[in-house]
């Protein structure tokens, strides 16, 4: 909207152009309001400073026509309330509660103080001996719609990509799905976002945003094959909830 | 309490019923944790500032120390600083003054209180030096880092961490039983309901907050305690229990908690605005209700704490509506604050200054929260610098500036003398510009994706410039913000030794206070300062005959009238 948030920070997928907006919105908003009601304050603090001879007035604020100047202000709050609601839901069920249909499926398993990355492989299916799995480093393709399934081995961590706007915790014995579309070639980075133990701080990944060809060749690269942590069931979670519970 | 005989030093000062030296008792056991938080703060924002660099009086901060630092900070600000000052110091040392009695109804059930407080504060002092060192997994403690030795690493202070806490929460409900139960039972002859002055209000409701919120937590921390000592798994997924439980748990008290601590902290600026613009409150009845809307409210907002923890996504809808709509009171009572200054006569005083720019800076922190209770943008907001920046522009006004502004408005009443005001201005505008400077950089991290309880960001390249980086990206600016905010907390340090020296000066050499130097309307500007034992002379219990907010009546030649002064007699 305003393009602040891109300035600070790229928007690296579908989902951070969205959170963006809300957050742009939500500034204009509320920064109006602040402004407002700090100016006010400070008006009548310098306005109504003590004089000499001029006596306080005696007002209870409990008349209609007093107590206007704060139900006024009241209804609008709740007005811009409605606003922001709307579109945080709006947003909201776009980025975690709608699951769009997947290109792609990738798992992230994190554990103290690691996260591991298991990409499908040429073969686009997860489970199958092309799967590659990657300490630290995801690879995507520009373009491509992912699911993720998240859990964790030991402690709570939390999936963040701040260039992606996304974040979900990793809960041991829950695997969760969402989803994400990176948008913007580059390098990215990934941060763990729930204190999980001393070694937080160092429990970063890089993640790379590639274009088609780029991707292919680096999936040439990879010969190792492995075999996928006996927690996952075969089937995935209910599809239509990206964060449901078991 | 008629009869005031001559007690020695240890009955007098250590195990004494009196509710004022209890309430200083509680005050300066909260100073000294202030002083123990903010070294804290100090050690650990040097190491974010200039990360792998020894801090002078501290060391080198590792992780592990930086995670404990951080919990601990948070931790003890929160239970061991602003719960003890604002609710037990000024609700134990105002309550019976401003109502016009003699003492608590239960003098010796608030003497334990503050005995297990004191035990609750060093269980958690101890717990730091013990091998392993200080708890390490946030205040928030979330399992399962917090039950399993084999993930935190720290194997006494994990447990005796959630002992101090439940301990010191026993303390504050024996406090708050206390508080509710004098309030409504022990006001002076003819106080109505709507003539208590509004802080005893805030505090009372704050306590009923209190109680009815930190049950869940109570259970839960006993459920916690023994997942960690005798085996359970109630919050362990692989034996059927849920992580997430404890979640629930712990925020069903803690957001209603933010409310208990703001809740006595708007009373205090409420006292102070009025006195010192000689205004009655603009709608006393309209703060009384917006408060009880906003203490309802908060019960039913918790999970904003939680939307990507794991919830189900389609209950965040419910959360972020509740939260939007806990905006609406809280804003009316800024409103009415505000509204209560047109038509004043303002005198900038020292209090007037803190209180002020209490509703300056939590002005703040009140619209930052909607970009957190907004579902879609908490996604990217959560846990990052942007909530550290938040919730610091709302706890530091509620428990460093309103508890500057009640110190500075009461001590003349709490030690019989004067403050230095050309020192209060000094340490005003010192505390306020330089807090500012701290939080509003923060706010920039926290947009950059500066996520929170990282010790050093040298690893994440979008946010920490490479040292041959010929151009710096605006992401990387996080950095020189968190520089800029440790610099600004050294000056925020340094404007404290001017309050610390103002405030024992004046305790000894300050200016005789006469009883009621302020013109206050309320009761305990009538007793004498500092109150003797028993308050009130007891053959002179003051009756009320009219609210506490009568300033600058017209018809009137004083420009305020005490609660306690019979109608007749006209000045």
């Amino acid at each position: 909207m305003i393009g602040l948030m891109d300035f600070i920070l790229p928007q690296a997928s579908t989902s951070a152009t969205q959170v963006d907006f809300l957050i742009e919105l939500i500034f204009v908003i509320v920064g109006v309001w602040f402004i407002l009601a700090e100016g006010v304050l400070f008006y009548l603090i310098f306005r109504f400073r003590k004089k000499e001879g001029v006596k306080a007035q005696y007002i209870t604020g409990e008349k209609h026509e007093e107590n206007k100047w704060v139900h006024i202000p009241h209804n609008l709050i709740l007005v811009f309330d409605v606003i922001i609601i709307i579109f945080a839901i709006k947003i909201w069920y776009g980025v975690k509660q709608h699951l769009p249909a997947p290109d792609e499926t990738i798992r992230v398993i994190g554990q103290q103080w690691a996260w591991t990355f298991v990409h499908p492989g040429k073969d686009k299916i997860l489970g199958t001996d092309d799967d590659v799995a990657k300490v630290d480093e995801l690879r995507l393709k520009v373009g491509t719609t992912y699911h993720f399934q998240l859990t964790s081995k030991d402690v709570l961590h939390s999936f963040s990509i701040p260039a992606f706007r996304l974040k979900q915790d990793a809960i041991p014995g829950r695997i969760i799905t969402g989803w994400f579309k990176p948008t913007k070639t580059g390098e990215y980075d990934f941060q763990c976002a729930e204190i999980c133990g001393i070694g937080h701080g160092i429990m970063q990944a890089k993640v790379f945003v590639e274009n088609e060809a780029d991707h292919n060749k680096w999936l040439e690269g990879q010969k190792e094959h492995i075999v996928l942590p006996d927690f996952f069931p075969a089937a995935p979670m209910n599809p239509t909830i990206a964060a449901a519970p078991n | 309490m008629s009869a005031h005989h001559e007690m020695s030093f240890w009955q007098k000062y250590v195990f004494s019923t009196d509710h004022k030296v209890i309430g200083m008792q509680y005050m300066f056991t909260g100073m000294i944790m202030a002083l123990i938080g903010g070294y804290m703060s100090y050690a650990f924002r040097m190491q974010l500032a200039f990360p792998g660099h020894e801090v002078p009086l501290f060391g080198l901060v590792t992780f592990a120390k930086y995670s404990a630092l951080s919990t601990n900070h948070g931790t003890i600000m929160i239970f061991w600083v602003a719960m003890p000052v604002l609710i037990a110091a000024l609700g134990n040392f105002l309550i019976p003054l401003m109502i016009g009695c003699d003492d608590m109804v239960f003098p010796r059930v608030n003497r334990l209180s503050y005995q297990i407080f004191l035990l609750s504060a060093i269980i958690l002092l101890i717990s730091l030096a013990l091998p392993g060192g200080g708890f390490g997994g946030a205040w928030t403690s979330y399992p399962p880092l917090s039950v399993e030795q084999q993930y935190n690493l720290t194997p006494y202070a994990n447990f005796l961490w959630l002992l101090a806490v439940a301990l010191e929460i026993v303390a504050f409900l024996l406090g708050g039983i206390n508080f509710i139960t004098t309030v409504m039972n022990a006001r002076a002859p003819g106080m109505k309901m709507f003539d208590i002055p509004i802080v005893v209000w805030m505090i009372v409701i704050a306590s009923i907050l209190f109680m009815a919120s930190v049950g869940p937590l109570v259970a839960g921390s006993v459920m916690l305690m023994m997942d960690q000592t005798i085996g359970t798994g109630f919050f362990d997924a692989s034996r059927g229990g849920d992580p997430i439980l404890w979640q629930h748990l712990f925020w069903f008290f803690g957001h209603p908690e933010v409310y208990v601590v703001l809740l006595p902290a708007m009373g205090i600026v409420a006292e102070i605005i009025t006195t010192f613009s000689r205004k009655k409150m603009f709608g006393y009845k309209t703060v009384f209700y917006t408060t009880v809307a906003t203490a309802i409210i908060s019960f039913f907002v918790w999970a904003h704490h939680q939307f990507v923890a794991g919830i189900d996504p389609r209950m965040a809808n419910i959360f972020t509506v509740t939260t939007m709509i806990i905006s609406i009171p809280i804003a009316e009572m800024v409103f009415v604050y505000i509204a209560t200054l047109w038509g004043g006569s303002i005198r900038l005083t020292t209090p007037m200054l803190f209180a002020l720019s209490f509703l300056a800076s939590f002005l703040m922190g009140g619209v930052t929260g909607i970009f957190l209770g907004a579902t879609g943008a908490d996604i990217f907001l959560h846990d990052t610098y942007f909530v550290i920046a938040h919730f610091h522009y709302t706890f530091f006004p509620i428990a460093i500036i309103a508890v500057f502004a009640a110190i500075y408005y009461w001590f003349p009443k709490m030690f019989g003398r004067m403050m230095n005001e050309t020192l209060g201005q000094i340490h005003f505008w010192g505390t306020f510009i330089s807090f500012n400077l701290i939080f509003l950089p923060l706010f920039y991290s926290g947009l950059a994706g500066t996520h929170r309880r990282i010790a050093d960001y040298r690893g994440f390249p979008e946010l920490y410039p490479h040292p041959n980086a010929t151009e710096i990206l605006p992401s990387q600016w996080a950095q020189d913000m968190q520089v800029i905010a440790t610099y600004a907390m050294l000056v925020l340090i340094a404007f404290q030794i001017v309050f610390l020296v103002n405030f024992f000066w004046s305790l000894f050499k300050g200016k005789k206070a006469e009883a009621n130097p302020w013109q206050a309307n309320s009761l305990e500007w009538q007793a004498p300062s500092p109150p003797p034992h028993g308050n009130f002379p007891p053959d002179n219990m003051p009756t009320v005959y009219r609210g506490p907010y009568e300033y600058s009546v017209p018809g009137r030649e004083l420009d305020y009238w005490p609660q306690n002064e019979p109608p007749a007699a006209t000045a």
